[in-house]
């Protein structure tokens, strides 16, 4: 189910746009680990996703720091995705 | 049981979606919320409340905050404000507000019937997943703590902004921005193409 979004996902935009796919496919991640953990009734499936948790907080903090030292840069994110970003 | 869950699947999935498809990052954020917020719902209808309230917590609030805060500070300026006209237009919101209102309706009526409710997977109590992370994943604990402490750095590393004099002097065409926005992280950008574009 969640493996058409992700897949729609990861082809799609660039920078901004890149790192809220990745986030979704985190998150189609963490979903398939609970739904596992609900189905043999398991902790272990909430366990990781509570790191998948961690990681994707990190990563995205790291992430848009990157994307402003980027922006600061080149005043613009991409030749493609300026005009995303500017509506 | 199940045809909340297919709901709350589908509402998921039309969300993620239009995430994608939408061409303002503002507003794939608003789709991207929703998305989250039902991907909690789906959690609790599957015998996790535990996760599903960290989810709204940390994913829809603190990354989408971080998400929506870096937005916004890269269209500072004054092209922002004829654009927030736009964003403010009232038939933006309306398509998420519909999914919004799903998610719910569903909320309510899982919590109504709360009491004669039997689920259907199986519950998992957040006493078992805390025995178990603490438990045979401590070390799992530790290297997330470890990882967390390491993107703190990073990040502000990333983020900092050095003095003038140590700037680097090849990219000349933004040192004229970063005068004009005098080292505030939160103005940089600020009437970028009307100075040195």
């Amino acid at each position: 189910m969640f493996a058409l979004g992700t897949i729609g996902l990861l082809v799609r935009r660039n920078l901004v746009f890149t790192l809220m796919s990745i986030e979704i496919m985190l998150n189609a991640a963490g979903l398939a680990f609970i739904a596992a953990g609900a189905h043999w009734v398991q902790a272990d499936g909430q366990v990781m996703f509570l790191f998948i948790l961690a990681m994707a907080a990190s990563e995205v903090s790291v992430g848009l720091a990157l994307l402003l030292r980027l922006y600061h840069q080149h005043g613009a994110l991409d030749t493609d995705s300026a005009s995303e970003m500017r509506g | 049981m199940y045809l909340l869950f297919y709901i709350s699947g589908a509402v998921a999935i039309l969300a993620t979606v239009m995430t994608i498809t939408r061409l303002n990052a503002v507003h794939a954020l608003l789709y991207f919320v929703v998305s989250l917020l039902s991907i909690a719902v789906i959690f609790y209808i599957l015998g996790a409340p535990f996760i599903a309230a960290l989810e709204v917590i940390i994913y829809a609030g603190a990354i989408m905050v971080l998400f929506i805060f870096v937005v916004m500070m890269l269209n500072l300026g004054e092209r922002a404000v004829e654009m927030e006209g736009k964003w403010l237009s009232p038939g933006m919101w309306i398509g998420p507000e519909i999914l919004a209102a799903i998610l719910i309706a569903e909320v309510v009526y899982l919590l109504s019937r709360q009491p004669v409710e039997v689920h259907a997977i199986q519950y998992v109590e957040p006493r078992e997943v805390a025995l178990a992370l603490f438990g045979p994943y401590l070390i799992g604990v530790e290297l997330a703590s470890m990882l967390l402490l390491g993107a703190l750095v990073g990040a502000y590393h990333l983020g900092y902004r050095k003095p003038k004099a140590l700037e680097n002097p090849d990219a000349d065409n933004t040192d004229a921005t970063r005068a004009a926005a005098g080292g505030d992280l939160v103005r940089a950008g600020h009437d970028r193409p009307a100075g040195a574009a």
